[in-house]
């Protein structure tokens, strides 16, 4: 407990990681709100409209900054060097390493469920006639999906943030990986059977922004195997981070 | 409180190049013991190694007679002050004090008794990012002495401290000796180093130059400088020119 006190002192005694998070719950319900708003004006002219998607777009972007908080908590202890107080005060290493990722987790995860549920209550609104019929099917597995997406992805930013030990290289691997795959070559044909497994690719699914599996732009698998792919990496990631603090000097 | 630092054959090397080359010396109880050496000379690597930071690539170091990666919040053992710069800029003294004394169950009231021990009072709620390098090293004396340990590491604390902050200092170690704890100090002023230190070890190129008590080291030199450059002469590393 006194560890997991300890980090949370951490996180809530620095500002720009508080702004992360507050820019996490702002992109995501005012990009929302925006998308549906546009939507709705231009309703004849949106192709495949879905209001659940519709009303999560925001999500795209949220993801990034919460990207951010997972990078800077860990980052800023290299950057600043506050990783060796830190290290002298809680020399085993993995509880140190354990309490930190659990309170980024708890974190986002206390960020990410609000952001979503206010996302999409406020894109509904914003769609007016054109919002999703109450008890939907969709609607729940779609906002309990974004809700584990985000901690999961935050999580993953910050297991490859303690295996680089470093916020600008983390941010360098991850803004590619988590743009590339969604909005750019994700799209291109021939890079798509392979670019699919990529952590916001399985994101996508999970949210069911990508459209389930017979849309064009998906991946070629369903939520259930998107969650596994995704935990897959988030695992990879911390055990990666772990055995990178484990082994080298601080 | 006998706890003592003993290091043993303890050697560091990066690459191919060694920091610290077979050392072998103990840190006594009662006294303050000063930790001696050119630039470059192994000093800051081997306190590393005796925090568990740095990892030897042979030999060992005990603290209190454990591994220092062994101890149950070590904080209440040994306290530390490696760089007083190692602080997230944007965080508070007084917060980054809070969360160290978190980490190994200590009270809110000693971080308040460790920051007016020190003479942070006014700076405490203030960004460390804007201290002076004396306010830094202040904090990290702060948190050294949080857990009322029985050994204390300190290197070069009195850097960047203004003269009042440099006699404080001075008392203060001896006091805390004087207490029965064991007090090991690097420093690069000499002057300070006969002031302070009661005993001496000396390295140099990573290797133990000389492990004896201060009055001894000096013996029949006109200074503990000019003992101090005789005897690394051939152990310098960095040296300019006239």
């Amino acid at each position: 407990m006194n560890l997991l006190a300890a980090e949370w002192i951490k996180v809530r005694s620095v500002r720009s990681t508080l702004w992360t998070l507050l820019a996490t719950i702002g992109l995501a319900v005012g990009l929302s709100a925006f998308v549906a708003a546009n939507f709705r004006a231009n309703i004849e002219r949106v192709q495949n409209f879905d209001p659940i998607v519709t009303s999560l777009y925001g999500l795209t972007l949220a993801q990034l900054a919460l990207v951010v908080f997972g990078v800077l908590t860990v980052g800023s202890e290299y950057a600043s060097g506050s990783i060796r107080p830190t290290l002298a005060a809680v020399p085993r290493r993995g509880r140190f390493y354990a309490a930190k990722t659990a309170v980024i987790g708890l974190v986002a995860l206390a960020v990410s469920a609000p952001s979503v549920l206010a996302a999409f209550v406020v894109g509904q609104h914003a769609l007016g006639p054109y919002a999703v019929a109450a008890g939907d099917p969709d609607t729940v597995p779609a906002l309990l999906g974004a809700t584990a997406y985000l901690p999961l992805i935050c999580l993953f930013a910050a297991g490859v943030a303690t295996m680089v030990r470093s916020s600008a290289i983390a941010l360098g691997v991850l803004v590619p990986v988590l743009f590339l795959g969604s909005q750019g070559l994700g799209n291109v044909p021939g890079l798509r059977p392979v670019l699919q497994y990529l952590p916001d690719q399985a994101g996508m699914e999970l949210m069911r922004i990508a459209g389930g599996p017979d849309s064009r732009f998906g991946p070629a698998y369903g939520p259930g195997v998107a969650l596994v792919i995704l935990v897959g990496w988030t695992v990879a990631a911390l055990v990666g981070g772990f055995l990178v603090l484990r082994r080298r000097d601080a | 409180m006998a706890a003592m630092i003993e290091v043993s054959q303890l050697t560091k090397r990066y690459g191919r190049a060694t920091a610290v080359d077979d050392l072998t010396f103990t840190v006594r109880p009662g006294v303050v013991t000063g930790f001696l050496g050119p630039n470059g000379a192994g000093k800051s690597t081997t306190m590393r190694l005796m925090l568990g930071l740095d990892r030897p690539t042979a030999g060992e170091v005990r603290v209190a007679g454990q591994p220092y990666e062994r101890l149950n919040r070590p904080l209440h053992t040994v306290g530390a002050l490696l760089d007083g710069r190692s602080v997230h800029p944007g965080r508070s003294a007084h917060n980054h004090l809070r969360y160290l004394a978190r980490s190994n169950g200590i009270g809110r009231s000693r971080v308040q008794e460790v920051i007016e021990l020190t003479g942070l009072t006014t700076a405490a709620k203030r960004r460390a990012g804007k201290f002076s390098l004396g306010m830094a090293q202040r904090l990290g004396l702060a948190a050294a002495l949080l857990g009322d340990p029985a050994v204390l590491i300190l290197d070069e604390p009195v850097n960047g401290l203004d003269p009042e902050g440099v006699r404080w200092i001075r008392d203060l170690l001896k006091g805390l000796a004087g207490q029965g704890r064991t007090v090991l100090v690097s420093s690069h002023l000499m002057s300070e180093a006969a002031k302070t230190a009661d005993h001496l070890i000396v390295i140099g190129r990573g290797r133990l130059l000389a492990d004896t008590a201060t009055v001894d080291f000096v013996g029949g030199a006109e200074s503990l400088e000019d003992a101090f450059l005789r005897l690394t002469a051939d152990a310098v590393e960095y040296r300019g020119q006239l």
